[in-house]
């Protein structure tokens, strides 16, 4: 009909999330637990996208906020209009990453991500040891929350060796498929 | 010797939370001549009325003062207790403790004293009181309705099937009002003309209404059951009974350049024309002030070919009085023209268009049938803007009152728009979006979530034209006000609806009472939304306040049946607090004069002359007589008099000379 190229359109194409449905109530940031570290809310980031501007699609792409998300999903199971936020911000992060838009403040939360994904790939299970390990060399915060480790040690949060999954091959090829997808 | 019963009522804490009213009771009690005395939370209530009745039954009671509101409020109520305790119900008075004291002075000695004042006032006027029996009027049951729009169509459809007479006098040469205009309506986008037309045409074949159009109002006189109404039929210049209306006339008119009111200045008609094809009736009228012939005494084309002869240049304006019993105004409302607002344009820039004439544009018949087209080029517009509130929410330009349709109207015309150009895209500037109606709500998520109209929250503050585009400059406050610059094709004024021009004039000619807007009031916000503060004269639509159909529909149907109950009884009865001439046994018969100073100053026409003679049938004398069915009681005739004669019931100089000498006797 109109310009199909800007991003609000793309996003209900792969979320099924129809962005002018948002009719700027507030709820969703209003409950957001990270709401106030946020540089752009969530609600905002609803009406940047009903703008259809470019300018602010590039700066929804390039902001902390979507990374920060948690996905903890209270905006969604709260929004009068059931639109998933969470879903949104998934695809952003996503389309901000292989972009290489990521928020240079940002960059620790995606190298935890990563880390988070390397431990699954690895073992099909987290394995918290591994990835601390991989996310502290990635990032260099060799020391952030050290004094943790002993007291989880002696709970028994920390094994040393990582429980592993029977069905490796069938991971590996869940994992092969997925990033072939994205590539593509 | 009088025995009189004072009731205090606190009205809650009205009343109570500045005046002392178990004071102003027991010192009430110590009054002369006062038999009983008390206070209590709620007079009105049933417990209060009962408190009432029983002391009249119990303790003899020849006369009542309730100390309480304003006689406007409850003094039919319980002057209606005292008539079922079988006192005359003219024989209760209220003195006005809420408005007239509680509600005006602060808490202290001084309000409460007041209040002592003002019922030891009523209770000497109360001894003075004599019974007094309504009198009898009997109804004329013709409603004239004034106004042809919905709501006057809807009330005369409603009046008419109901039994009753209706004269329905519409200024324009045809009825159909602003409706008749509009392309769709929302919330179901029906077309407007497809559900209006056919009530037009049932209007004027009905057998039970008169419709008289090109006409006004021109005097009213009277009081309810019994109107007398002056009509000014204005010159068609035709023949009605010889025109067939085959419309030879309107296509021959050398002058075609008029622009056409009813299609806002957007296409033209001829100086002999009808409004639009569909109208009712659709029979011609020469506009004097365009015609040629009119204003340079040559042509005569539409004389000439009239297969029925049925032009008439020398017809002249035509005064006709009728009867009603009812009047029901329904005179509808305009539209500012946003001309107000320079930074707007309209005026300046051809494609800088208000709603109503969108609504043109946008139908059927209208100058580009129905097509989306821009006046300026005929260009269909790929870019179109919406600014709602241009007027209305804006103390500034003196109208700081929500016009209530605009918020849907706009969005019916985006989405209109939407239907007609699907590549096009169009922006609406809104501040808020009041869609609270059945359906409304959901109306407008329709247009923004399916049709795709782009809501930018935050008003325009200019447009200007730029490389053949036109500039609109607003903010979008959720986005922290970022501004929001659009190229547009075509801008759309959603102006403010005001009063018609007329409406002041109107409204003093009925004497009906209308706000700082020169809307119509109604007489209470809540309880009597379709009354008047003038008994018998009714409003429906926007006459009152800016309205939306149903809601003008609703009302029309409100004030239509108010006409018919009050048509319901043959005879009305009235206050008999009229005036009279005083009788007194012969050889003085009245000490009337027989002057007639009274029947000069009376404003209503309400005083003849009577003779009053001996036996033999021979005039002894000639006095004033009062026609009760047409005096208002407003007493001017009582201070004209010079001999004292005349006087008002139930307000006589006596009653009123108590009152006074009961206020300085304060000791």
């Amino acid at each position: 009909m109109v310009d199909k190229e800007d991003l609000s359109f793309k996003v209900s194409q792969i979320t099924g999330v129809n962005i002018r449905e948002c009719y700027q109530c507030g709820k969703c940031t209003a409950g957001c637990p990270v709401g106030e570290r946020m540089d752009l809310r969530p609600s905002v980031i609803m009406r940047m996208l009903q703008s259809e501007d470019a300018a602010l699609e590039e700066e929804i792409l390039r902001s902390k906020s979507i990374w920060l998300c948690l996905t903890c999903e209270t905006c969604y199971s709260r929004c009068p209009m059931e639109l998933d936020i969470p879903k949104v911000f998934d695809y952003l992060r996503g389309k901000s990453y292989s972009e290489g838009k990521v928020n240079s403040e940002s960059r620790d939360i995606v190298s935890f991500h990563k880390s988070f994904l390397n431990a699954v790939e690895r073992n099909g299970r987290l394995h918290e040891m591994s990835l601390i390990l991989d996310y502290k060399i990635h990032t260099w915060n060799l020391f952030q929350d050290v004094v943790l480790a002993p007291e989880m040690y002696s709970k028994g949060k920390l094994s040393i060796l990582p429980e592993r999954i029977k069905d490796r091959k069938g991971l590996a090829r869940l994992f092969k498929y997925q990033f072939k997808k994205r590539k593509s | 010797m009088s025995k009189i019963g004072v009731f205090i009522c606190h009205c809650g804490e009205n009343i109570n939370a500045t005046v002392d009213c178990a004071r102003v009771a027991k010192t009430a009690g110590e009054l002369e001549g006062v038999e009983y005395s008390i206070d209590y939370k709620y007079m009105c209530s049933d417990p209060g009325q009962t408190l009432i009745k029983q002391a009249i039954k119990e303790k003899g009671l020849t006369g009542v003062v309730v100390g309480s509101c304003s006689p406007r409020m409850h003094e039919p109520t319980f002057r209606k207790a005292c008539q079922e305790a079988g006192l005359n119900p003219f024989m209760c008075e209220m003195a006005n403790l809420r408005e007239h004291c509680s509600w005006v002075h602060d808490k202290n000695e001084a309000t409460t004293q007041k209040a002592i004042d003002l019922v030891r006032t009523l209770v000497e006027k109360v001894k003075l009181n004599k019974p007094l029996y309504s009198i009898k009027v009997p109804v004329t049951k013709t409603a004239l309705v004034i106004g042809g729009g919905i709501a006057g169509i809807q009330a005369s459809l409603d009046i008419a099937n109901a039994g009753h007479q209706v004269i329905l006098v519409e200024k324009d040469p045809s009825i159909g009002g602003h409706m008749s205009q509009l392309s769709e309506t929302f919330p179901t986008l029906d077309c407007s003309q497809c559900i209006l037309t056919p009530r037009m045409v049932e209007v004027a074949q009905h057998p039970n209404i008169k419709l008289l159009t090109y006409a006004e109002l021109e005097k009213l006189e009277g009081s309810i059951g019994n109107f007398k109404a002056t009509i000014r039929k204005k010159a068609k210049s035709i023949d009605e009974n010889l025109c067939n209306g085959c419309g030879t006339c309107t296509t021959k008119c050398p002058t075609k350049k008029i622009p056409s009111e009813f299609n806002t200045g957007l296409g033209t008609r001829t100086a002999i024309y009808v409004p639009f094809p569909q109208a009712v009736p659709n029979k011609p009228v020469i506009d004097k002030e365009n015609c040629s012939y009119y204003q340079k005494g040559k042509c005569k084309v539409c004389e000439k070919v009239c297969p029925t002869g049925a032009i008439r240049f020398d017809q002249e304006d035509e005064l006709v009085e009728i009867e009603v019993g009812a009047v029901v105004i329904a005179t509808g409302f305009n539209i500012m023209q946003p001309s107000e607002f320079p930074e707007y344009g309209y005026g300046k820039y051809k494609d800088v268009i208000t709603g109503l004439q969108f609504e043109r544009l946008a139908s059927a018949s209208g100058p580009t049938l129905g097509e989306i087209r821009r006046p300026s080029d005929g260009k269909i517009p790929e870019k179109i803007v919406f600014v709602a509130c241009a007027g209305s929410r804006d103390p500034a330009k003196g109208i700081p009152y929500c016009s209530k349709i605009c918020c849907m109207y706009t969005a019916k015309h985006a989405m209109l728009y939407q239907h007609k150009v699907h590549h096009g895209k169009s922006y609406i500037f809104y501040m808020d979006i009041r869609a609270a109606g059945k359906n409304y709500e959901e109306f407008v998520r329709r247009a923004i979530v399916d049709d795709e109209v782009n809501y930018i929250r935050g008003r325009v503050s200019k447009i200007y034209e730029e490389n053949g585009k036109l500039i609109v400059r607003g903010v979008d406050t959720l986005l922290n006000a970022k501004p929001v610059e659009i190229e547009a094709d075509m801008v759309v004024l959603a102006s403010a609806a005001i009063a018609n021009p007329g409406a002041e004039e109107l409204a003093q000619k009925m004497h009906v009472s209308y706000d700082s807007y020169h809307f119509f009031s109604e007489a209470h916000p809540k309880l009597k939304p379709v009354e008047t503060n003038t008994a018998g004269i009714f409003l429906a639509g926007a006459c009152q306040a800016p309205k939306d159909i149903p809601e003008t529909v609703s009302q029309a149907s409100g004030a239509a049946s108010k006409a018919i109950i009050l048509f319901s009884k043959d005879e009305l009865s009235r206050d008999p607090l009229i005036a009279v001439v005083n009788r007194s046994p012969a050889p003085v018969f009245s000490t009337c004069v027989g002057c007639f100073m009274c029947a000069s100053a009376c404003p209503y026409q309400a005083i003849g002359e009577e003779l009053i003679t001996n036996r033999q049938g021979k005039v002894i004398k000639k006095v004033a007589k009062v026609n009760p069915g047409l005096c208002q009681g407003c007493g001017t005739c009582v201070a004209f008099c010079r001999s004292k004669s005349i006087d008002i019931q139930g307000y006589s100089n006596e009653q009123m000379c108590a009152e006074v000498v009961a206020l300085l006797n304060n000791d």
